[in-house]
């Protein structure tokens, strides 16, 4: 009874704060209902005996989400509304339905037929942790680790592209030698 | 599930609740107090017995005080935002074994809410969140200072989020699980963590000092144009609940370090359960005498500190660690 009591209530948090994100204009809402709905979406993993997935869910959203807040902030005054350029909002609830109604649809196929069958059953015995460590490690590896080298090249192109002046520290140099500095920026 | 184990776990939450909001009023005495003796001043001393009386006479001033949400804000985020680091604060305290298990009257009660088997990813995602509180706050106030000590806040936590991972991950290396409960049981045969690993154990030290938001990484209060960051349109009750967040972090976060690296309650005899009590009250008693003792860092030392030496020394931890295991 929990369970059900736990699902319903999440489910309509969930939803509640996605729909908050979609329809709102004012950027530091809709930023902070996706935050909310991400970290609401855990609690489904937390019923589902999933609780790896769950803290996971928590950590890497609540840390993807503190992304786009700095974008929030320098692109726009938060404190204020938006004016979005909206011209068909017909056109867009019929495109946004469709999708959901598609999704829906290749969900709830397989249910329908009956031939629903977990290619990686719940072992006795072992903590989900393990579990996801034996198939990131064996089934998955080179997946894994092109994610990984993915990650890495991303994380050196950024590091070249914000690197280029990172050996002028300003902090110390005295006043004198800042003003030099951009002057000669100035005049370069 | 059986009506004994949801009456349990609510007594238990009550419990922690409350014992650990009153925790963090005293924590303020103890703050004031132990400040002014290394200051040599005495602190609170008018109401009350050694100003005893002084924690309620701050919560009769709080919970009184007109809450004002000023002008220009934005005012659901602006109300919202101390809840957030209260409330996150008291729920990762939820996989944290305060005590060893003991038995009342033939009934088992293990102190802890929910020994979820990844009770420490838990804990340490659940704080992690905990910085949406000082960050929705600085943003939602229509004020300069508070929007940048929100930014400089959150760009300490998440690069100190990087260290507490990378830290904890050569003692979890050893162990093999993420329970608490398990961490703890594995420092009962052998030494403390810490023993093995004094690298890890130093780092996690460091770091809890930036997730916490204590001086020396004192950051979000923006100390360096006398404002009080992204407090600084708060007042009242709401002003307060930052501050209960903050104390109830010192402390899950001292029951943390405990428990990983200082044997935490050991084999659960009564001594092992009042030795915990006793390293906890020691680390809170740390931030305090930090606080006393050093000042602030400057942003970029301390961006410094973070990327190009206790990172580099966390990853070279792992590694030695890892290699350890292995031959």
């Amino acid at each position: 009874m929990f369970e059900a009591i736990a699902f319903y209530l999440f489910a309509f948090l969930t939803i509640a704060m996605f729909w908050i994100t979609v329809t709102t204009k004012h950027a530091l809402y809709a930023l902070t209902a996706l935050a909310a709905g991400m970290i609401f979406i855990s609690a489904f993993f937390f019923i589902l005996g999933a609780d790896f997935m769950g803290v996971i869910q928590i950590i890497v959203y609540s840390g993807a989400v503190m992304a786009l807040y700095a974008f929030g902030m320098m692109f726009f005054d938060t404190t204020r509304e938006l004016h979005e350029k909206n011209p068909s909002s017909t056109l867009v609830f019929l495109l946004g339905g469709m999708a959901a109604l598609l999704v829906v649809i290749m969900v709830s196929a397989p249910i329908v037929s009956g031939s629903i069958e977990a290619a990686y059953p719940i072992i006795e015995g072992i903590g989900n942790t393990q579990a996801i460590g034996m198939v990131l490690f064996t089934k998955y590896l080179v997946p894994f680790e092109v994610a990984a080298v993915m990650l890495l090249v991303a994380m050196i192109a950024g590091i070249i592209m914000a690197g280029k002046k990172m050996d002028i520290s300003y902090s110390e140099m005295s006043e004198e030698q800042i003003d030099e500095k951009l002057d000669a920026e100035v005049i370069a | 599930m059986e009506t004994s184990y949801l009456i349990e776990t609510i007594i238990k939450i009550v419990t922690i609740l409350l014992v650990f909001s009153a925790l963090a009023g005293l924590g303020t005495y103890f703050e004031r107090k132990v400040l002014a003796f290394m200051q040599r001043r005495l602190g609170p001393m008018m109401v009350g017995p050694y100003g005893l009386a002084q924690v309620a006479a701050d919560g009769i001033k709080l919970f009184t005080k007109e809450d004002i949400i000023p002008t220009n804000v934005v005012a659901r985020i602006f109300k919202i935002a101390p809840v957030i680091t209260a409330a996150t604060a008291f729920m990762a305290a939820a996989a944290i074994p305060f005590m060893p298990s003991f038995t009342i009257g033939g009934y088992t009660v293990n102190p802890i809410v929910s020994d979820i088997n990844v009770g420490i990813l838990y804990v340490l995602g659940v704080m992690a969140v905990g910085l949406y509180g000082p960050l929705l706050g600085g943003m939602a106030s229509a004020n300069k200072f508070s929007l940048l000590s929100a930014a400089r806040g959150a760009a300490v936590f998440i690069s100190y989020e990087v260290i507490t991972g990378l830290s904890l991950l050569a003692p979890l290396m050893m162990v093999g699980s993420l329970s608490l409960i398990d961490l703890n049981n594995f420092q009962i045969e052998g030494q403390w963590m810490a023993v093995y690993q004094p690298v890890a154990f130093v780092l996690f030290w460091i770091a809890g000092f930036a997730e916490t938001g204590r001086t020396p990484f004192h950051l979000v209060a923006n100390d360096h144009e006398i404002i009080d960051g992204f407090g600084t349109e708060y007042s009242g009750m709401r002003w307060g609940l930052f501050f209960i967040g903050e104390y109830a972090n010192m402390f899950f976060y001292s029951f943390l370090l405990a428990i990983i690296f200082l044997g935490g309650f050991g084999d659960g005899s009564v001594f092992g359960a009042f030795a915990l009590l006793g390293k906890v009250a020691f680390f809170f008693f740390f931030f305090l005498w930090t606080r006393a003792a050093w000042p602030d860092v400057r942003p970029d030392q301390l961006m410094w500190l973070c990327w190009k030496v206790l990172m580099p020394l966390a990853v070279i931890n792992i590694v030695i660690t890892g290699f350890v295991l292995m031959f």
